[in-house]
Order: C-alpha cells, then structure tokens, then sequence
C-alpha cells in the first residue's frame, strides 16, 4: 500500500544523522541508544505494518530526567519526535518518517506506588497494561481498561490512543480510569496534571492529554485508578440466525437497565476464524454470535443470567452455553481476545474502528456486508456490541497490491459509513496516519483549527508527532506541511 | 437578574459573540445563573445566557444518550430520563440550596462547571458522561467536539477541556451526555458512632470488596443531624449506598454488614430514605444554612482529607463532612476564608486542591477561589485561554484574576 503520504524528511536534519546521534549519547546509557541501521528496522513500523520509514535514531531513556534532557535538546535542533510504546499502534501512531528520533518507553517499566487505601496506582509509562492487574491481583483488584493487546501494549501508549477493551462497557476507557500523569513538554519541561484525587484543579489537562496520540509531549509516568475485582464473572454464549436479531437483543439487553461488563459480538466469519484458532466451544451453525458477561456473586450472577436469556429467548435465540468452570470462561476469552491473531493466520487483514450509535448497528452490519462484496473482498466482524465499537477485518493478500488498494479503500468507506450513521472514525485505536485525511469527513475546518490551536499552545513548532491525526492538507501556514 | 444577551440560535449566539470580540466587550456567561456565586466575580459589560436555547434535540432511551441544547432545565432532562427508568450517573450538584441562589440550572452549565455528585466515586464526573459538545469560540467560531458515541478517540479531546472551565473557553451551545439505566432500588448502611479516621478506614474497607458500593460518605457528630430532618440524631454516620437489583442489593449489604458489624452498630436506611439522603450530601444540606460562612470544598487523595481538616481546626473553627469515601471534604469556616491556611495543609497532607464554593464577594474578589497554579502548567493555561478567546471576552478573571 502506498496510499498515505509522510511529511518530507528534512534532509538537512538526515544530514546531520551522525552528530544528532553523538549528542543523544550524552543523555542516556550506551545501551539505550538505537543507532545500527539494522537494528533501528523493527522500530520502522508497529501494528499497522504496510506502511514503514526508518528513524534517524531511537532512544529509549530510563527516567523522565533523560526523557527531558532529550527533548531540550531535539527541540532546540528543531528535530521531529516520535514517542513509542510497545509500537502496537493499529492507526499508525508510532511508525516512525527518516528526519525523526523515536523515544522510546520500553525501558520505564517500574510499578512506584500500589496504594489500595486511595485505590491509586502510580506507575512509569513502559509498563504493559496488563501488569498493572498482574501486581495488584492478588490483593483483589485490577486496572480496569483492557485492550486486546494488553500483553504487549503500554499504559503510556493506552493514555496515547486513550485505549478501550471488552469491559469499557461498565468500567469506561483509560480517560476514565487515568487520575495524573507526568509529562515531558517539546522543550523538555516536566509538568504535572492531576494526581491521587479525584478530581484536579483548573482545566483538565490529564483529559486532552489523554488520546492526544503522543502529539503534546511525552508521558513518562500516570496514576490510574484500581478497582476492587467482582467476586466471580462469567461469560454466556448466544447464537442467533442473523447479525440483526443479534443487535436488536443487544439494544433490548441494555434497554432493560442491565449493563452487562461486556457484550462482545461476531459474525460468521469471526466465529470460525476464532472457534478453529481457540476451541473455546464456539457454536458453527449460527450467523452471530454474542458473548455477555456479567458479575458479582454466584447468586447475583444467576439473578441477572436470567433476565438476560429471556430477553435473548424473546429474539429466538438459538444456542445459550454458559461456561460451567473458571477454565471454560478462559477459554470463551482466549478466542474474543485472539481474533486479530488467528486471523492473521489465515490472510492478512486490515482492522477497522469506527463506532456507532447502538440503534444504527443492524444497518451498519449490513451496509458493511454491501460494501466489502463490492469490492470483492471478505469480511470478519467482531467487535465490542456494547459501546457500539465496530471491528470489521478486511481480509486480503498483502502480496497482490490490487487487492491492497482495494482494502485500504474498502476501509476508508466503512469508516465514512460510521461517520454518516451518526458515529466516529475511531473508538479506541486512534487516528495516527490511517485515518488522518478522513477528518475532513468528520470534522469542519473550523473544528480542525480549534484542535490544531490547543496541539499549538502544547507544541508550537510542531515537532511531536507531527505526521499524525491531523490532516496535511488542513494544516495552515507554520505548521509542518506536506 | 435578567440578562443582556439571549439568543435563541447557535447562529445569534455566534454573531452576538462575534459582535462581542469586534468590540472588545468582556462577556459574563451563564446558563440559569444559579451559580453565579461560584468563581471569582466577573467584570463584564454583558451577561450572555443560553436560557433560551433550550430543548431536547434527540433522546432515543436504547441508545444510553441524551443531547440537549445547552440551556435547558437539568430538571427537564431528569424527567424525561426518569420516565424512561434511566439517569445521569454522575448525579449532578444543586448550587441553589447551599448559594441561596435563585432559577433553574441548565444542562449547560452541568458541563461548564464539571457538576458531579456522590457517585463520582464510582461512575466518574459530569466529564466522564459528556460525549459531545458545539460551543462558540471567544472568536466567534463554532466548534464541535466528540460526538454521541460511548467510545471516541477521532481527534484531540476538547469535549474534557470544555467540561469545567466555566464558560471561559467557550459558550456552550448544545451538550450530549451518555446516559444510564436507574437503578431498581437502592439501600444504605449507616454505620453510628466513628471518629474521623475510623470512619476513613471504614470506607476503604468496603470499597476494597466487590460490594460495588456506590456512594461513601462521613458525616461526622452533629452534622449528621442536619440531614434526614434530624431522623438520624447527631451521632457520628458513615454512610454506604448499595444500588442495583434488589435480591443482588440484598446480598451486598449483607457482606458488608458482616465485613463492618464489629466497627459499630449498623443501620439501614430504606431506598426513599436512602435516595433523600444522598440527594443532600449531593448538594451539601449540612451547610446549606442560609449564611455566607465561607465553604471549601477540598478534593484529596480519600485518606488524607480528614487529617488535614485536623490539622487546620487547631487553628481555626470550621466544621466538616466528607464525600467520595473521604477524599471529598465540604468544609464550613467560622470566620472568614482562611485560604493560605487551608491551601497550605493540603499540601502538607499529600496534596490535593480547594475549591471555595461559597464566600461573600468581597472574599471572591480576594482571595484565589480555584487552586492557584504555578510555573509552566499555569503558563500552559494562559496559552490555552489565548488560543480559544483571543481577546479574553469570554468570563474573564472567573477562574483566575487577569485570564
């Protein structure tokens, strides 16, 4: 694919490769500095692989001390910057262009305060989502927001693409959960918003901090909120004959005043993609399958199951299995949580995110059905029914570039279809490159400039970040043009 | 008060602001005015009010979503919510009781002023529930931010920026709030009899269980009198709401019973004597005396509120009670606003900051009313205030003097 444009490197800045390098070794131990043309390769892409660029360097400090002596520094030699995480960027976020220092956070991985009487937890910015749950399970709590890439992903990426998961449903997304975080500023200031309270005096900086996709400085460090683990959870099968009955039994589930934790919804395509990659137990025979979960006690559990299958018999449902052991469950989420990778398995795919409102589902299923079989492709769809949160995978031959054209395009008109159905580009995975020309479709100018002017009073010359989110052509005169 | 400039469009309101920065005129604005005594006292030419761009513009109850013009009634919105058995979450505060004020506050100024409730504890702020909103610039441009889905991240997020910066960014023109189902029915258990720190400790327990308690608040000795018209005597209460279905509200309240029976007696409260008593603590009744004394409302890390209210009553009389399992504290002063005081033992006791809620003009002229911010975060502010109102019209000095 070829499709999105990059700012053009300055090659006056990839001229001076050499002494650029020799001044970030200033800054950092040796063995933070990524400078060997080979080994800068895996840092050319992230999990939005057709499109790469190799960075000038990358480093990958270990406390916010480096992390700003570096920023002064670039900002002062007018450098871009590409902050990076665990570079499982879906949009595009972290993939790097040539005149640019990726910093990394791979590196600040250290847990600094578990406090569960304020039920905060402070931690470095490098820490994978999933260790936050990990450090405090046993004590009985958990860090809320879990993308599916959770394993790999960093908090300070999840603050990056204010990243969402399955049980955002009941327990929001990382701006709902994030108290504080402690950010490097373009110039290397160090600020700090927010903290242990509640709520933080003045404007809510930790809010536009958060899904600002590494463009208003870089976190280093945030505090999140932990919450106390339900007493069990368990997830319930449905399957149904169509995608529509199953989002009509979504719309009266939640209309009903049950909010389930998640309500996570496949088609026929996903079901098989999952069932032959997990054996969680998936049914084949049906068309849609919903998998609901809810929590609490053995008996709260049973009280609010029941309510929940006559709703789901009241739409004709075909099969209800509900796990019958703490593996069972597992299993049930082994095959949610490895969609993306057992498709990967058997085509290569583009993910999309758009997010719509929950009555327009039915019409947006169908609607992506038509369009896809317009352009000859496939489709899978899984995603998170209950936030309205679409996941369709394109699938095609990354080898044949016809194909690949017609994905990316096939991708652009979904998310223009979530746009003109009253949604959004992008719930969880953020804009990046991906997205960035679709904007306009979205946004007025006007409500490009307001965006552009709050990036501006963070980074007025433009050097975070700078090919991402908004698009080139949208950007006036002293921002970095195309 | 009525005020100067009404408009009944997004249109007007955006030639009357537009009209407003030609001129160089410093705008006051408001939703229902009922808490224009909030803030530092705004010199303006003009007051700008959204009371007539009101309405629903569109309430589907299975979409969880409710969008509003800006300057309709919060009570019309919970009527049509409770109609369909749902709520805002985030159970927004009445100023009028605690400021004396007067009017009908708007759905607008719930945004504006970040308006949350006890359940922030658990269901997050007003911001939290705000998905969208339109508002006109100080440049006279409208914007529109978010949208009306749950899961959002197409862009930076002004939609948090706009919730709590009190019309100084911008004048709301329509807001859109994710809504939720109303719980069937609701309980609370009032534990009788703790100092303070017992009561602290107390409320971290039972938020450390997957009681899913929604509410946790203290109201120490004889401040728990003045609530419930007196039903539940002066002794020390501290309260925890249980809400949800009523066999799975049953279950978690007895859990906690036998988690906190033997911290002191336990008393349960019924669901209309529960939803009564939250609603005060919601909207600060304990202080609600008709007077001017001065009202902090302190926001800390929930442990350390109460030490600090220790530490700073052995210097002077205030009386206090505590919200959001104690990181919440509504303090009265006696005299006046103390606020190096009160700002300098936050800071010894982990931090934190205050908000002075209610004071006589002459203090809000005076003395910071929101946490003064220092060095580069205050300089950001500044940068922001120039980036959204250019020529600072729009409630100038409302947060802080000379911004």
């Amino acid at each position: 694919m070829s499709g999105i444009a990059f700012i053009k490197p300055d090659q006056r800045i990839i001229a001076r490769r050499k002494e650029i390098v020799a001044q970030l070794a200033e800054f950092v131990p040796s063995d933070c500095l990524v400078n060997d043309p080979r080994e800068l390769v895996p840092f050319e892409t992230d999990g939005f692989t057709a499109y790469r660029r190799v960075p000038l360097a990358v480093v990958l400090p270990e406390t916010t001390e480096q992390v700003s002596a570096i920023m002064k520094y670039l900002a002062r030699e007018n450098v871009p910057v590409v902050p990076r995480g665990a570079g499982t960027s879906l949009s595009g976020g972290a993939i790097p262009q040539e005149d640019a220092v990726v910093v990394g956070l791979s590196k600040m991985t250290r847990i600094l305060e578990i406090d569960y009487p304020n039920r905060i937890a402070r931690v470095q910015a490098g820490v994978t989502n999933i260790n936050i749950s990990n450090e405090v399970d046993a004590d009985g709590f958990f860090y809320a927001p879990d993308p599916s890439s959770q394993l790999a992903c960093t908090i300070g990426g999840n603050i990056g693409m204010n990243s969402g998961g399955a049980h955002c449903l009941k327990y929001g997304v990382t701006t709902n959960n994030l108290l504080g975080v402690k950010m490097v500023l373009f110039d290397g200031t160090v600020v700090e918003f927010g903290g242990g309270a509640l709520d933080a005096p003045g404007y809510d900086f930790s809010g536009l901090v958060c899904g600002s996709e590494g463009q208003l400085g870089i976190v280093t460090e945030a505090t999140v909120r932990l919450i106390a683990k339900p007493e069990g959870a368990r997830p319930v099968l449905f399957g149904f004959d169509s995608s529509e009955v199953a989002g009509a039994c979504v719309a009266e589930i939640i209309g009903s005043g049950i909010i389930p934790v998640a309500i996570e919804f496949m088609d026929k395509p996903a079901i098989e993609i999952c069932e032959a990659f997990a054996h969680a137990g998936y049914p084949l025979d049906v068309e849609a399958l919903l998998i609901v979960e809810v929590e609490g006690s053995d008996a709260e559990m049973a009280d609010t199951l029941v309510r929940i299958v006559e709703i789901a018999k009241r739409h004709e449902v075909k099969v209800v299995k509900e796990s019958q052991s703490a593996m069972e469950a597992a299993l049930i989420w082994k095959g949610r949580k490895s969609a993306f990778g057992a498709t990967g398995r058997i085509a290569d795919y583009i993910c999309m995110d758009g997010t719509v409102p929950l009555s327009q589902l039915p019409y947006v299923l169908k609607e992506t059905g038509r369009i896809v079989a317009e352009y000859g492709l496939r489709v899978a769809n899984v995603f998170h029914a209950g936030d309205g949160n679409m996941h369709p995978l394109i699938l095609y031959d990354v080898n044949d570039p016809e194909q690949a054209r017609k994905a990316e395009e096939c991708g652009m008109d979904l998310l223009r279809l979530c746009v003109d159905a009253g949604g959004c580009l992008t719930g969880e995975h953020g804009v990046g490159i991906e997205k960035r020309e679709l904007m306009h479709h979205q946004y007025t100018q006007a409500d490009l400039d307001q965006q552009m002017a709050a990036r501006a009073a963070f980074d007025p010359a433009w050097i975070m970040n700078p090919s991402k989110v908004f698009p080139l052509d949208a950007r006036g005169k002293g921002k970095t043009a195309a | 008060m009525t005020p100067d400039l009404v408009p009944e469009s997004e249109a007007e309101a955006r030639q009357m602001i537009a009209a407003a920065r030609a001129a160089g005129t410093p705008l006051a604005i408001c939703g229902g005015n009922t808490r224009a005594g909030l803030g530092r006292p705004v010199q303006a030419e003009k007051t700008l009010s959204s009371r007539a761009l009101s309405g629903i513009v569109a309430y589907d109850p299975a979409e969880l979503v409710i969008i509003a013009r800006a300057g309709t009634a919060v009570a019309e919105i919970e009527a049509a919510l409770e109609k369909n058995g749902q709520r805002l979450v985030f159970e927004p505060m009445d100023h009028r009781p605690l400021l004396s004020s007067q009017g009908e506050p708007t759905i607008g100024a719930i945004a504006a002023g970040n308006i949350s409730g006890p359940r922030r504890l658990v269901a997050g702020a007003a911001r939290d529930s705000l998905l969208g909103v339109r508002f006109v610039n100080g440049a006279g441009e409208v914007v529109k931010n978010g949208g009306r889905v749950m899961k959002n991240v197409t862009g930076l997020d002004l939609v948090k920026f706009m919730a709590g910066s009190w019309g100084t960014l911008g004048f709301l023109t329509e807001v859109t709030f994710k809504v939720l189902p109303a719980a069937e029915t609701e309980t609370t258990l009032a534990i009788r009899g703790l100092l303070d720190d017992a009561a602290v400790t107390a409320m971290a327990h039972a938020m450390a269980t997957s009681a899913e308690v929604s509410g946790a608040a203290h109201l120490p000795e004889l401040v728990a009198g003045t609530v419930l018209g007196g039903k539940l005597g002066n002794d020390a209460a501290t309260l925890l709401r249980l809400e949800g279905f009523e066999a799975s509200v049953a279950i978690r309240a007895g859990k906690l019973k036998s988690l906190l029976g033997a911290m002191g007696e336990i008393e349960e409260l019924g669901a209309a004597d529960s939803r009564r008593l939250w609603r005060e603590v919601r909207d600060c009744i304990p202080f609600a005396d008709g007077t001017q004394k001065p009202v902090w409302r302190v926001s800390m890390k929930p442990g350390q509120a109460h030490e600090m209210v220790m530490a700073m009553r052995m210097q002077t009389g205030a009386s206090a009670f505590y919200d959001w399992q104690g990181g919440l504290a509504w303090v009265r002063m006696e005299n006046d606003p103390a606020d190096e005081l009160v700002r300098r033992e936050i800071a010894r006791h982990g931090g934190g900051h205050a908000t002075l809620v209610r004071a006589d003009p002459q203090y809000r002229l005076l003395v910071p009313v929101f946490q003064p911010e220092q060095g580069p975060v205050a300089e950001l502010s500044k940068r922001i205030k120039a980036k959204f109102d250019p020529a600072s019209i729009l409630n100038p000095g409302r947060m802080v003097q000379g911004m």
